[in-house]
């Protein structure tokens, strides 16, 4: 019995830490450039699953793309892998472009403020899109449409792993290995850790800091769409304020794993997810935000450069 | 010229009051006393005196942050703790001493202590926030900057959650709690002198809002008082030094840990203090009150202010808190009934936070230093400031042959 309890958290948590593994990566790319919060990130999130759902309402509507269109997209293999890959798509390139219009208008000018000028900027950013998305689309919570034919397979005893859990799981796991490649492998990639490392030094070598920066800033907010979607589709549902707590607890992700460092994003984003589900299963559901928390905390305590960060060296 | 800002006399001239200013002062305590009366006796104005009371709640805790983020230079985004502390700690604790109360015989004694008990819980309040302040900051210690922001708004969310789900049985979970007595002391007694003017519609009744409105005025200027004695005490100007830099101040003798601590217990004592004052006066508690959004907007008050700058950090609260409950009070009110229609005043009203968070970034970006900018900060060296930047732009010739600009400085 327990030992089922134990598999079945142990699915839910990889499943959950995967989606807390994309929104840590986007807080992490944006800190390690630009050595800031981004507050905003967490509406990157909610406004994701929001484009996704209505791109994917559209698409299958009979009336909009007509009904053989939609029986295509939905009743076939071939289908639904075109139907999602434009869902995700879409979705990742407006959100992306949305960060890239928040850094441009909202960050860019506020480079050589003082500290808490971008934090409390981002903020702004926060309030103001949520506030959008209540007064401009819907106050209320809007079901996100079961297209993804769900299919639950037993694993072990009673515990079970669903068509959905194991499609985010493969998607989230190439996401990483190619953004980690791309990273660590491509000319762009190396001149994005190049201006994590030192931005001004980068930028007499020739890195073109914008560009960088900008990028950072798509690629962090399309992945906080994809995760976005995700979410949507695993709970069944958006809502404008959806993003508050998965972007904290991703933040978290992030500085468990040591904040700059893509890596430890994904790490951290896994193990969060995972010890937040046991905790669920094991101690009451109410107490589960509390234990990322309270892990958080004893992280920052005795490792404060996360679990594969370098521990911080004070400079004089 | 950018010298003249590090002039020292600068500092000396500011100590002195004008006669503007003091008539200023004088203008603005009349004001903050008497406007309320007049709020309260007109009928369609009255909601305003509650509206004020929700501000200066807001002050005090702006204020109590000031000294952590604005002299201290910690950031803490989870102040609101404090605040659900002092105002869980007035409701609970302030049960049970009413219980205890009633075993008293004597009637008139027994109704003075069960009216006054929340001038018992203020300093009882003061006092848990003030250790829950140094339960937080004993362990974050070593932390700064980001790190920290991030443990102290960890901090916050577990109180709330912990209020949340009934810790220890002790706060009624998501149900909240009721405030112990209604009735505070000194209010029925106040409310039999009524003052009415037909003739202009003027009807004056001391209000429970009225009357906590001066209570946390009362608060308000104990911690005017108190903060400006803290800032140049002693302490004070350690917590300057370790906010410009935590290595150069400890090596010139200033004990880091000891500052450290006392900045976060000084700063979350008013919390308290405020809590017990919303505790009391909204006659409920529950934690939907002490969201992270809440931390957020107190940070955002004190930095949209002016950090570390006392009448700064009240504009900002008087601001921020007071625009989105004007407009919905206003929205609400009789007061446009014939002019608005009530569907629209409501669309207005609602569209209060979307205008605030966009507030947020154009003042971040026109003006980062807060509205009433410290001056003491203001002469601060920051690595990244134009002066210094000048300054290490200036070639050697310059030093040499002394710039122009050193015969301006002092």
């Amino acid at each position: 019995m327990a030992l089922d309890t134990l598999m079945q958290q142990m699915v839910n948590g990889i499943t959950l830490g995967g989606m807390y593994a994309l929104i840590a990566l986007g807080y992490t790319l944006v800190y390690g450039i630009m050595l800031m919060i981004n507050f905003a990130h967490s509406e990157m999130f909610m406004a994701g699953a929001y484009v996704g759902l209505f791109t994917l309402t559209g698409l299958t509507n009979p009336k909009l793309v007509g009904s053989g269109t939609v029986a295509f997209l939905t009743k076939n293999g071939i289908g639904l892998v075109l139907l999602f890959t434009i869902v995700f798509l879409i979705a990742g390139v407006a959100i992306g472009l949305l960060g890239v219009i928040i850094e441009r208008t909202a960050y860019r000018p506020l480079r050589n403020a003082p500290r808490l000028a971008p934090l409390i900027s981002a903020i702004g950013v926060s309030i103001f899109l949520q506030n959008a998305v209540l007064l401009w689309v819907d106050s209320k919570a809007l079901p996100f449409p079961q297209v993804f034919p769900i299919v639950n397979i037993k694993i072990f005893g009673n515990a079970s792993i669903s068509t959905l859990q194991i499609f985010i799981l493969v998607s989230v796991v190439l996401i990483l290995i190619v953004l980690d490649t791309f990273v660590s492998k491509t000319r762009i990639g190396k001149a994005m850790r190049a201006t994590s490392q030192d931005r001004d030094a980068a930028g007499l070598m020739g890195v073109n800091i914008n560009t960088v920066i900008a990028l950072a800033f798509f690629i962090g907010p399309a992945l906080g769409a994809v995760a976005g979607i995700f979410n949507g589709m695993y709970y069944g549902t958006v809502n404008w304020n959806m993003g508050f707590l998965p972007g904290i607890k991703s933040f978290t992700a992030a500085v468990i794993g040591g904040i700059g460092n893509l890596r430890g994003a994904m790490l951290g984003g896994f193990v969060l997810g995972i010890i937040e589900s046991l905790a669920a299963g094991f101690l009451a559901t109410g107490y589960k935000d509390v234990v990322a928390f309270v892990i958080l905390i004893l992280v920052l305590i005795f490792r404060p450069g996360g679990l594969l960060g370098e521990s911080v060296v004070e400079k004089v | 010229m950018a010298g003249s800002k590090m002039d020292i006399r600068t500092n000396v001239q500011s100590k002195g009051w004008s006669r503007g200013k003091i008539a200023f002062a004088i203008f603005l305590g009349v004001l903050v006393v008497f406007a309320p009366v007049l709020l309260q006796g007109f009928q369609t104005m009255s909601f305003f005196v509650r509206v004020l009371g929700i501000i200066g709640i807001y002050v005090l805790l702006a204020l109590g942050l000031n000294i952590v983020v604005g002299y201290a230079g910690l950031l803490d985004l989870g102040y609101v703790a404090f605040y659900a502390m002092g105002a869980y700690a007035a409701v609970i604790l302030g049960e049970k001493f009413v219980t205890a109360v009633q075993m008293i015989s004597n009637v008139g004694l027994r109704d003075f202590l069960v009216s006054s008990q929340f001038i018992v819980m203020l300093p009882v309040a003061a006092i848990i926030a003030a250790l829950t302040g140094l339960a937080l900051g004993t362990p974050v210690l070593r932390l700064r900057g980001d790190y920290l922001a991030i443990v102290t708004l960890g901090f916050g969310e577990i109180i709330r959650i912990l209020a949340t789900n009934d810790f220890l049985g002790l706060t009624k979970g998501a149900y909240g709690m009721m405030a112990p007595v209604a009735q505070p002391l000194g209010l029925s007694q106040l409310q039999l002198l009524p003052v009415a003017i037909p003739a202009i519609g003027f009807n004056f009744i001391f209000s429970v809002n009225l009357y906590w409105y001066y209570i946390v005025v009362l608060l308000i200027v104990l911690a005017v008082f108190v903060v400006r004695r803290l800032d140049n005490s002693r302490l004070g100007r350690a917590w300057v030094a370790m906010r410009e830099d935590e290595v150069a101040a400890s090596s010139v003798g200033v004990n880091i840990m000891t500052s450290k601590l006392w900045a976060f217990a000084l700063g979350a004592l008013w919390g308290g203090l405020a809590g017990v004052v919303f505790a009391n006066a909204q006659g409920f508690v529950s934690p939907e009150s002490f969201t992270f959004m809440e931390s957020v907007f107190i940070v955002t008050m004190v930095v949209l202010g002016g950090m570390g700058s006392i009448p700064g950090v009240i504009v900002g609260a008087a601001l921020i808190a007071g625009i989105p409950e004007m407009i919905r009070g206003v929205a609400q009110s009789p007061l446009l009934a014939g002019v608005i229609d009530p569907t629209l005043a409501s669309a207005i009203s609602g569209y209060r936070y979307l205008v605030f968070g966009l507030l947020m970034v154009i003042m971040m970006a026109v003006r980062p230093q807060g509205m009433i900018p410290s001056t003491r900060r203001a002469q601060e060296l920051h690595p990244e400031d134009e002066k210094v930047l000048e300054e290490e732009d200036q070639s050697l010739w310059d030093l040499k042959h002394g710039a122009d600009r050193s015969e301006h400085d002092l």
